[in-house]
């Protein structure tokens, strides 16, 4: 099977974000970089696959010259080869843009199933999958948790809300986003570190790639939410002030 | 799993001194100890007990012989090897022991000083982790000085007959193979033998309060007959068993650095957290601050020496003595390190809540194994006056 699996870099999750002088994006002076959380599980997906079935498994990331890194630890963990389509500024782009380039990328390809993340942990369109689907023609599904290859066709099972499940049957080729947490993240081996330099990574210009469309989504201002401390108070009896409390935390605060 | 994964010690960017392959070494190494080694190292350091789970994952990462060429190992350069002990150590001593012993001291010599049949048998068994081995040289009245060693191996034509007793050694119950030193007629030698030879008895040491999650074992040997072909053929004299030590010594210099690291920065986080007096961080007072200033630089100065020896060890040109000041230093700065941390957490310092206690007790180990701190210090005193000092 031939499979591309699409991954981005972004922020490691516990940063100190700081929002950059234009106001628009996080400043990237301090940060570090690791491989976006559910892309990590779209790769691990895929890689699972290939050792089923057989066949190759390609990476495709956009992203500026330190993706090379994202890039090489999915080499180390076991893809076969790489597409990065160097882009210096992935936030310029819409989720329409950037699926357009990926899409030009893959023109010569022919996957047979193309896996993403659900969505990244930085911008978290949640949108680049789908949209990179409809462009490659291909159907798609999403948020998925459990990927089975039978003959040629994809039994998925998709999380829904409130502990909800869909399983799906659909054909090949397609194009899946992949749930976090879905599985065990495998470890890139120390000969498998050493195993990645000799992989071929193509590199292609946005350019190269034709133009994106101008971006018809638009990041207006980046900034910390505002802190407030809004106390409310609950009289009454008992009873009903635990009721309402709870629809609160429910509702509300969304933490129950 | 643990919410926030460890993200190193590094004031001075020491970032910048690591290639893109030391960093995904690292990373690999990193994430194993966060969510393999953490959950489970408390309760195998209270239970005296070494984690064997883990045993074949290490083999499969490929941290056996890491730094070794051919056999299935991975032929990593020095700093990274360094990178991975680091880590390791930063779970626990013992882990660490455990690595270094497979492949500084047992691996190393196999590859070294052994024949091809040897290195055949042993070197992917010893890899993977499907064989675990040890290394027998300290004997109960022969630590620091291994050269007076009495054990001994006598010729009987093609076999050798061993007769002694080693002690202190870490892995001998668990080890499917010994590499052992023993005296003989031409000089002290090398023997590989194996678990169930008859006259080759293990027990282990209990009672420890240091490595308590490691194993150490003593070994006898009694009229043991040992073939020929399991004498390693090129090891000749006592050189070959600390060129061992040599290789591991080095790895030490690394893992030191990472309990360093571990308790500093549990120490830390710590004492911005924790309130006294006004309800202000204890981080607040300038003692509290002056420990952490120095703790980071020594940290630093030690990051500094392990890469620096690291990169002369890939060049070819680290000498025996460089690698006793690396030892020497980091393990001293990092016991140093563990007792300025326990201070700052109070009486949670002492509990074993926290990982302090644990690494401050296993560094004791660390000072005195593989060389103690004063053997290291005359060793640099002889290069540097040229007058040994020993006796
Ligand atoms: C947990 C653990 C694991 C170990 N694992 C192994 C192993 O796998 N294989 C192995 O072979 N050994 C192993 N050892 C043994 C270790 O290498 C020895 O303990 C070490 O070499 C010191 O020897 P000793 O304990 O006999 O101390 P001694 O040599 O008796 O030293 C005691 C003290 O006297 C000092 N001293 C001795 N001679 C001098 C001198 N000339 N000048 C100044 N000071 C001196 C020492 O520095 C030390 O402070 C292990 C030890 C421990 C604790």
């Amino acid at each position: 099977m031939n499979i591309v699996v699409c991954v981005k870099q972004t922020p490691a999750r516990d940063s100190l974000l700081r929002v950059d002088a234009a106001g628009k994006w996080v400043s990237e002076d301090d940060l570090n970089f690791e491989i976006n959380e559910p892309d990590a599980y779209a790769l691990e997906s895929g890689l699972q696959l290939k050792e089923q079935h057989g066949g190759e498994v390609t990476v495709l990331c956009a992203g500026p010259a330190r993706a090379a890194q994202t890039i090489r630890e999915a080499l180390a963990k076991g893809a076969d080869r790489a597409i990065h389509i160097a882009a210096d500024h992935l936030g310029a782009l819409d989720p329409l843009g950037l699926a357009k380039l990926m899409a030009a990328a893959l023109r010569d390809e022919k996957p047979d199933l193309v896996l993403t993340g659900l969505q990244s942990d930085d911008l978290g369109y949640g949108q680049t999958g789908v949209i990179l689907a409809e462009l490659l023609g291909l159907p798609h599904a999403t948020i998925i948790m459990q990927v089975e290859v039978e003959g040629g066709t994809l039994q998925v099972k998709r999380e829904l809300e409130d502990g909800w499940f869909q399983h799906v049957a659909m054909p090949l080729p397609a194009l899946l986003t992949i749930q976090s947490g879905i599985s065990k993240l495998r470890y890139a081996t120390l000969m498998g570190i050493k195993r990645a330099k000799t992989k071929p990574v193509r590199t292609v210009s946005a350019a190269e790639l034709g133009d994106a469309a101008t971006p018809v989504l638009e990041v207006a201002r980046v900034y910390a939410p505002p802190r407030g401390k809004r106390t409310q108070l609950f009289d009454g009896d008992a009873r009903e002030s635990a009721a309402r409390l709870v629809e609160k935390l429910r509702f509300e605060a969304r933490v129950l | 799993m643990p919410t926030t994964s460890f993200r190193g010690v590094d004031y001075l960017l020491i970032e910048t001194l690591f290639s893109e392959d030391e960093r995904l070494i690292r990373q690999t190494a990193r994430q194993f100890v966060d969510e393999r080694v953490l959950p489970v190292i408390r309760d195998c350091y209270r239970d005296a007990r070494f984690p064997q789970d883990l045993i074949p994952e290490m083999g499969r990462l490929g941290f056996y012989g890491a730094n070794l060429e051919g056999y299935g190992c991975a032929g990593l350069s020095n700093v990274e090897y360094g990178l991975i002990m680091q880590e390791l150590e930063r779970g626990d001593s013992g882990l660490r022991s455990f690595v270094s012993v497979q492949g500084a001291l047992v691996m190393y010599p196999i590859l070294t000083f052994g024949s091809d049949a040897q290195k055949e048998r042993w070197l992917p068994r010893l890899q993977s982790g499907e064989a675990v081995g040890c290394f027998g040289l300290t004997e109960p009245d022969f630590g620091s000085n291994p050269a007076g060693m009495r054990t001994t191996a006598r010729r009987q034509g093609d076999t050798w007959i061993l007769n002694g007793e080693k002690t202190w050694i870490t892995n001998g119950t668990a080890a499917d193979v010994a590499v052992v030193w023993a005296r003989t007629d031409e000089g002290i030698a090398g023997f590989l033998v194996e678990r169930g030879t008859p006259g080759f008895t293990t027990s282990d040491i209990h009672g420890k309060w240091s490595m308590r999650a490691s194993v150490t074992s003593s070994l006898s040997f009694a009229d043991c007959r040992i073939s020929e072909a399991d004498r390693l053929p090129a090891a000749k004299g006592l050189k070959a068993a600390l060129a061992c030590l040599t290789q591991a010594r080095f790895g030490i210099a690394w893992g030191a650095l990472g309990a360093a690291m571990d308790c500093y920065e549990t120490a830390r986080q710590y004492t911005v957290l924790r309130k006294q007096f006004d309800d202000r961080p204890i981080a607040s007072h300038q003692l509290v601050q002056e420990k952490l200033a120095c703790m980071i630089t020594e940290i630093t100065k030690g990051q500094l020496l392990a890469i620096h020896g690291g990169r002369l060890k890939d060049q070819g040109t680290l000498e025996p003595a460089h690698v006793s000041m690396l030892k020497r230093n980091n393990v001293a700065m990092a016991l140093d390190v563990a007792r300025l941390s326990r201070d700052l957490l109070g009486a949670n310092g002492i509990t074993d809540e926290y990982p302090i206690m644990r690494h401050l007790c296993n560094l004791e180990t660390v000072k005195t194994y593989e060389g103690t701190d004063h053997i290291h210090a005359l060793v640099i005193g002889e290069r540097v006056t040229g007058i040994p000092a020993y006796r």
